[in-house]
């Protein structure tokens, strides 16, 4: 039997991975649900002023978003571990690290961009001024994969550990820092009315280039080492 | 084969490691002993006080060694975990695992004592600058490594992983570093430089260096012991373990 091409194999898993996501479509919500809420209790926290609820709202939606990101690392690769199916992408013929990328993409089309599309929304519960929507949409779209791939580096390091909750969440912030920075950043930046706000765009874009190519690899490798 | 690879391999058994670990930990700490004993008599007796900045500025001869500490244990655990990874010396991952405790200490050693010497020569606690905060990151880091580490239930398996978790760290660092620094520059305008250009006059220069040696020796020392006893603790069902620590059965 030949081993599948690249293309086939990543579709395949797609295809799985979607169908998967599909059977539990409620759970799917879960991280809208969650940025929601802690986007709701800012202004309840704070009072209903349109100038103080906008001057954080870059800061907010970010970290709002980051956080319901974090929140879902663990389910990256806990399903395949606990049926087994994991061991089988290891021993697939296909490169595990294209195998992750393919996961990676669809965890973020099924967690993250539903987010990015209702951004508008929540920029307008914070009174966000309609001219900083597009950078904070730039720098979301870029940031938010970046934040998946790095996401799936620590989520492969501790798939060994049954309940690995506030753990995980220890290990991701530090790397998740440099991202946050660049990303509401760029917004506050942009509100500043500097013109170099693009240049964190820019920045964040060399990082997703970086981390679509290292991450997926380095992935793989704390995959190996966590199930040896 | 040659004599530095020959030492290599030999030093990096378990049983001559341990050997090696209790010969040298206690010259380590002797050293660490005097040269923090009189680096730190010099600070507080010899040298002069500062012209800005008092008596206050004793502080920095606890401060600067523990920072450079926490920076250079972090890349020494990094490049132990490369060691680890790449050729699987067992010793290796010991060690790295042994560097995380220590680093974590001295880096919040370094944030305490900044921390204090921050609100007399600042005016605050706590400032969000590039050097506290990549600080502060990399005292996170140091956690991960070490939860990491005592999460995972095979030691071999944890400590591959934390080890790879270092690398990472390692990169990450100098990331946040200029990710904050860059994001400083562009809303605060005034930076807060910690020695300033003002060059430190040679008198105030000897302690520094004699507590710096001493750090360093502790960190040999504490290294030594910790890895020791961890290596201990994975061999003791060993023969060499059992009959050169005198068991019974």
């Amino acid at each position: 039997m030949s081993a599948p091409g690249l293309l086939a194999a990543g579709r395949a898993q797609i295809q799985r991975d979607l169908r998967l996501v599909w059977r539990r479509r409620g759970d799917a919500l879960q991280p809208v649900l969650f940025a929601v809420m802690v986007i709701a209790l800012f202004p309840l926290a704070l009072g209903g002023e349109h100038e103080q609820l906008a001057r954080i709202a870059p800061g907010v939606l970010w970290v709002a978003i980051l956080l319901a990101g974090l929140l879902t690392l663990d389910v990256l690769f806990r399903s395949d571990v606990d049926d087994g199916s994991l061991e089988q992408l290891l021993l697939s013929p296909a490169p595990l690290a294209w195998l992750i990328a393919m996961r990676v993409l669809v965890h973020w089309a099924v967690t993250a961009l539903p987010l990015l599309l209702l951004t508008p929304v929540f920029a307008e519960l914070l009174f966000l001024p309609g001219r900083l929507l597009t950078p904070l949409m730039l720098s979301l779209a870029l940031g938010t994969p970046l934040l998946s791939l790095i996401g799936a580096m620590v989520a492969a390091l501790t798939v060994g550990i049954r309940r690995s909750g506030i753990l995980l969440a220890v290990l991701a912030l530090p790397l998740y820092v440099p991202v946050l920075v660049f990303g509401a950043g760029a917004v506050v930046a942009a509100d500043q009315g500097l013109s170099s706000w693009i240049g964190a765009i820019y920045l964040l874009a060399a990082g997703l280039v970086l981390a679509l190519v290292l991450a997926p690899l380095a992935a793989a490798t704390a995959l190996r080492i966590a199930l040896s | 084969m040659n004599r530095f690879l020959l030492w290599f391999h030999q030093t990096g058994s378990p049983a001559n490691f341990d050997r090696y670990a209790a010969r040298w930990a206690p010259w380590a700490f002797a050293t660490a002993f005097v040269a923090l004993a009189v680096g730190i008599y010099g600070a507080l007796f010899s040298v002069p006080p500062d012209v800005n900045q008092g008596e206050n500025f004793r502080i920095l001869y606890i401060h600067v060694p523990s920072a450079w500490m926490s920076l250079f244990i972090f890349i020494a655990m990094a490049i132990q975990a490369v060691i680890a990874l790449v050729w699987r010396i067992k010793i290796c991952e010991i060690l790295a695992m042994s560097c995380a405790p220590i680093g974590a200490a001295f880096t919040v050693i370094t944030l305490a004592t900044g921390s204090i010497w921050g609100k007399p020569t600042w005016g605050t606690w706590w400032s969000w600058d590039a050097r506290l905060t990549s600080e502060l990151v990399m005292l996170f880091l140091y956690i991960g490594v070490i939860g990491l580490n005592s999460a995972i239930e095979d030691r071999r398996a944890a400590a591959r992983a934390a080890c790879f978790l270092a690398i990472i760290g390692l990169v990450n660092v100098p990331i946040v570093h200029y990710a904050v620094d860059w994001w400083n520059t562009l809303h605060q305008g005034e930076t807060i430089r910690l020695l300033g250009p003002s060059k430190m006059d040679s008198s105030m220069m000897w302690p520094l260096i004699a507590t710096v040696i001493g750090t360093k020796a502790w960190f040999v020392g504490s290294l030594l012991q910790r890895a020791r006893a961890t290596n201990l603790e994975h061999e003791a069902n060993k023969d060499w373990a059992r009959s050169a620590y005198g068991a019974t059965q």
